[in-house]
């Protein structure tokens, strides 16, 4: 033997899995959004999504480094992977100076005031987003429609006003309040699989279903999350939009059409699922994911803003304690 | 004019209820505190070190408030505030405070990177509680410091910190309060509260290995290999060096200081924080 | 080989696990006589509970066998010579955690065994003694659980007042990575083992015992299943591959689905648990008059050349096992006593082989040293592998910041270091170093408090 022995405790074996690798996983479970963002609103959604990387990461690496003066951990991945998520919540017309200061709320105030990876009770991306539509409600809430550029090559804001609307759900909220009947509005609105593909207007990342449902099976394939919350989530918000919808279907919106509009699949993939940000067992995650679906469901029926999907799931990080302190596993022993 | 008279009516006759039932709660649920207890937790340093053994500045105040009740304060003490802060104290109970000696931890080590080099690789989270559990350590005495820093962690003073050089804790005589959350930290009891010495002199075996010197040496060059040298050079009158299980100990009240302990000893292990004496010349 | 053995249902405890590789890179290798060291060193602690007190002397002979130390109290084993030869010394030596334990170092001088003991290759089914006899001639000949825990075996068999056993359970899973002393000795003592089981049967006063394997040994199953057709009341049981299929409260509830109750043993769920080796070393002890001072140990590892199944005599240095392997491989850097799970890591190869040494397994540089530690990320795997169903990263943050009651009330105390949460944190915690420190703080603390 040429060096000196090694003395530990057991276990002297070890999984091959690291944080890394499991934030890894999670920014390839985005990229299929990101490609259909860049094919709906051009390379600037490319631009955006990575200028949002570039502040998130740049932001936690300049903290660690001259602020705490220790090592920097931005090659865990997490604040790529926030970055990501925070672009996803954006329209991709916002101004790129809103994109920093939206990353420094995410990264600086959300996550690394309270220690880092790991210790933030609130999901990051969802903060940032929360603090943007706060305090830019005007170019936070004017979305390009689809196909609205001219050209993949069309990445600086010009020629954007013409072209935004409304989403879905600012329609039909718009038309409960007018008291006109849904079956009128249907007509012009994108039909099923249109939403689910993603030619309707929004965020970035939420408008096709169907790349968002894509990294979700990734993920659930590579074992970084379970079904069960994406499943919970999105079954709690068609219970309660169900109940309504059959109470009144000429007011109230019908389940798939919820499921598949705005941030609702996105959230409940990515955003709920976030590990830091969610119960450690599987019995809590199923209360947090029901009770946040319903919750969002709630503030779309009754709240004044027509999205509720991220309030919902920042609403419920902060029960996650109680959550965890209350929902144990089972003992062996015990019984 | 007319849209502001309601609103100010309206505020105004809150802010009065308030008022009143404020008052009238004050005076019905207030705590009677002993007014003593806060005068006195004032001249206390605030550190909340617990060196006292009460929680916290509060808790002391408290005990003294009781004491000056019984006439007794004589088993209290305060070691960051020292004699000044409970000659201050006792005086405004109007009673005398014990006079005590200043003391300082002192570790009783001297194992370091080069005297006790590491035979072992140790691999696990930086905690000597840790690494006490498992094994000796990596010099393979496990008697002696694993400089891991849990006596650093412990020290709300700051008065701690492990030398890259010698791989050992370094107590900062000026910050030091002896407070005694490091004697607790520590897994192996190497941390001591001893006397600080007139002019700061103090002498002390860095040792607590009671192994046969043979096998102590293996490990350490500077372990005691209690040899007795020391105790036949402690002047009789003093007596203050004792050997037990290969071990010795200078009790810091008997021992005056005078050094001639430290230059007998063969491996080093009696160390001060002032230079020997000279050898007399045999005449 | 049927087909039939792996059609049968396999049974598994119900609360996490995890599937590491196997690496039963000895599983074929018959078990060898291991060489004769020229001298062995025996620790008066080879057994839970007080060590033993010695009866020789400087310069006395001793032969195979012979008596060397006495149990000093109820919960404590007798320790007999392993090699013929001359007590060298009796002082303190180091002991695989480096701290000095006394020990007997014997020079070795030939081979000669007690006259007393049979050293036949015969079979012998009858005993003709009862539950108590057997009970004193296992006490006598100083058996311990040679699973790794090393309790003394009769104080099993002496049940406390109010307490019955209904079955005797024989732990036959070995589902340690790396290890098969107790799947080679299957295979090639099948009859001696089945003997054993009766024994203990007879001692318990019990009619049914259950052989508890896990479904790689599928050869070992089969055989045993054969076999045991001829002793009425022991039956196979196959189980499946997860670890720790073997931990004693697992295995409990996977063979007759009763869980023990926290804190305690499992006599209060009506069992008796102990290790196929065990039940070998009682046949040998009751039917052949031998007592323990030898077993079958694993020399293995990735990088060790010829790795196998030794029969060794207790007290062996274990650098004279690896000289018959090939020697230590070069970029050797962990030595560990025992599994990659739970097993101990060794100062050096000049620790003795003792009677709780199932194998020595070398891990070269590459595998020895744990990544940097980051922060928890609540990812929930812990929780979920745990065996006990306790919060590892939880009872870790309260053991750093040493909180005692909340410890106690987490079930620290719960906790059988099997290693599934570090194993499994992808920050590389170290869960299990903490935990450990709670559970030896919190323990201190319950028996301090009991003192009053």
């Amino acid at each position: 033997m040429n060096q000196k022995t090694v003395i530990s405790l057991s276990p002297h074996i070890k999984d091959s899995d690291t944080t890394e690798k499991i934030m890894r996983r999670v920014a390839i479970a985005l990229l299929p959004a990101l490609i259909m963002s860049v094919y709906f609103f051009g390379l600037r959604a490319l631009f955006v999504s990575a200028w949002a990387v570039i502040c998130c990461a740049g932001t936690e690496l300049c903290i660690q480094k001259l602020l705490f003066k220790r090592a920097s951990s931005v090659h865990d991945f997490s604040a790529i992977v926030t970055g990501m998520l925070l672009a996803f919540n954006l329209p991709s017309n916002i101004p790129l100076w809103q994109v920093a200061v939206g990353s420094l709320a995410a990264i600086g105030a959300a996550k690394m005031t309270f220690g880092g990876l790991g210790k933030n009770p609130f999901n990051p991306a969802l903060i940032g987003r929360a603090f943007m539509l706060a305090s830019f409600p005007a170019d936070m809430t004017c979305w390009p429609l689809p196909h609205a550029v001219d050209g993949l090559l069309n990445f600086t804001r010009s020629g954007f006003d013409a072209e935004t609307g409304p989403t879905v759900l600012a329609l039909i909220k718009e038309n409960v309040k007018n008291g006109a009947a849904l079956d009128t509005l249907r007509s012009t609105l994108p039909g099923y699989k249109n939403l689910f593909l993603g030619f309707t207007g929004g965020s970035l990342g939420e408008v096709s279903g169907a790349a968002v449902l894509i990294g979700c099976a990734y993920l659930i394939f590579r074992k970084v999350i379970t079904w069960h919350i994406p499943f919970f989530y999105l079954a709690g918000l068609s219970a309660l939009t169900g109940l309504f919808w059959i109470s009144n279907p000429q007011i109230y919106a019908d389940p798939l059409l919820h499921i598949l509009s705005g941030g609702a699949l996105l959230g409940a993939c990515f955003m709920a699922t976030d590990m830091v940000t969610s119960p450690v067992t599987v019995k809590g995650q199923i209360i947090f994911a029901a009770a946040g679906g319903i919750l969002c469901g709630a503030i779309r029926i009754f709240g004044s803003y027509p999205e509720g999907c991220s309030y919902s799931i920042l609403i419920l990080n902060a029960f996650v304690p109680l959550i965890d302190k209350f929902v144990t596993p089972v003992r062996y022993g015990k019984n | 004019m007319n849209v502001l008279v309601s609103p100010v009516i309206l505020l105004g006759a809150i802010g009065a209820v308030s008022a009143v039932l404020l008052s009238i709660t004050a005076r019905f649920f207030k705590v009677h505190e002993d007014p003593r207890i806060d005068s006195i937790a004032e001249m206390l340093p605030g550190a909340n070190c617990g060196g006292c053994g009460y929680p916290g500045c509060r808790g002391l105040a408290e005990a003294l408030a009781k004491g000056a009740d019984k006439k007794d304060i004589s088993a209290l003490k305060c070691p960051p505030g020292g004699n000044d802060t409970m000659n201050k104290i006792a005086a405004y109970l109007g009673m005398t405070a014990a006079q005590t000696e200043p003391t300082i931890a002192v570790l009783r080590c001297y194992g370091t990177l080069s005297a006790a080099p590491s035979k072992y690789r140790f691999d696990g989270p930086k905690s000597c509680a840790v690494e006490n559990m498992l094994f000796s350590g990596e010099s393979g005495c496990g008697y002696g410091c694993v400089g891991n820093g849990d006596c650093a962690a412990a020290c709300t003073f700051g008065a701690i910190t492990l030398s890259p050089v010698t791989g050992l804790p370094e107590v900062d005589p000026l910050k030091c309060t002896s407070c005694g959350k490091c004697v607790t930290a520590c897994p192996r009891n190497l941390f001591e509260i001893r006397t600080r010495g007139k002019k700061d002199r103090r002498v002390w075996i860095s040792c607590r290995n009671t192994e046969k010197g043979g096998f102590a040496r293996k490990n350490c060059a500077s372990a005691c290999i209690g040899c007795g040298a020391c105790v036949k050079a402690c002047p009789e009158q003093f007596s203050a060096i004792t050997m037990q299980n290969n071990l010795a100990y200078i009790d810091s009240i008997k021992c005056k200081r005078c050094g001639k302990c430290i230059s007998v000893c063969p491996t080093h292990a009696v160390k001060a924080t002032f230079e020997p004496p000279k050898k007399e010349e045999n005449l | 080989m049927s087909t039939d053995i792996l059609h049968r249902t396999q049974y598994t405890f119900s609360i996490g696990g995890i599937h590491p590789r196997a690496n039963k890179l000895t599983a074929g290798s018959p078990i060898r006589k291991a060489k004769l060291p020229p001298n062995v060193t025996i620790f008066l602690s080879q057994h839970l509970g007080a060590p033993a007190v010695c009866l020789v002397e400087k310069g006395q002979k001793v032969k195979t066998g012979t008596l060397i130390a006495k149990p000093q109290s109820f919960i404590s084993a007798g320790i007999h010579s392993s090699v013929s030869g001359v007590v060298e010394k009796i002082e303190a030596m180091y002991d695989p955690c480096g701290y000095k334990r006394p020990a007997v170092i014997i020079r070795v001088e030939g081979d000669e065994w007690e006259e007393s003991i049979d050293r036949s290759p015969d079979l012998i089914w009858k005993t003709g003694m009862s539950g108590p006899e057997l009970v004193s001639r296992i006490s006598d000949s100083g058996v311990v659980g040679l699973g790794g825990a090393c309790f003394p075996t009769n104080v099993k068999y002496i049940l406390p007042k109010g307490k019955t056993a209904d079955t005797l359970i024989i732990n036959g899973v070995e589902c340690e990575p790396y290890l098969t002393s107790d799947h080679r000795l299957m295979l090639e003592k099948a009859d001696e083992i089945l003997i054993g089981i009766e024994i203990l049967k007879t001692a318990l006063s019990v009619r049914s015992a259950v052989i508890g394997i896990e479904a790689n040994k599928p050869d070992a199953a089969e055989l045993l299943s054969i076999k045991a057709a001829d002793y009425p009341g022991t039956e196979v049981k196959l189980l499946k591959v997860q670890y720790p299929q073997g931990a004693e409260k697992q295995l409990i509830q996977a063979l007759v689905q009763r869980e023990v109750p926290s804190g305690k043993l499992p006599i209060d769920a009506g069992c008796v648990v102990d290790n196929i080796g065990t039940a070998f070393a009682v046949y040998e002890a009751v039917q052949k008059n031998k007592p323990l001072f030898e077993r079958v140990v694993t020399v293995t590892g990735p990088n060790v050349a010829a790795p196998g199944n030794f029969l060794v005599r207790i007290g062996t240095p274990v650098r004279s096992i690896l000289e018959e392997c090939g020697g230590i491989p070069d970029n050797t850097a962990k030595i560990i006593n025992g599994g990659p799970m739970m097993g101990k890591t060794l100062v050096n190869t000049e620790v003795p082989v003792t009677k709780g040494t199932s194998g020595i397994l070398l891990l070269p540089e590459e595998s020895a040293c744990r990544k940097t530690e980051q922060n928890c990320i609540r990812c929930g795997r812990c929780v979920n592998v745990c065996p006990m169903g306790l919060t590892p990263f939880h009872l870790d943050v309260l053991s750093r910041h040493t909180r005692i009651d909340e410890l106690e009330t987490g079930g620290v105390l719960d906790c059988i270091e099997c290693g599934n949460c570090s194993y499994v944190c992808p920050s590389s915690r170290s869960l299990l170093d903490y935990i450990r420190l709670g559970k030896m703080k919190t323990a201190h603390a319950v028996r301090e408090r009991n003192k009053k």
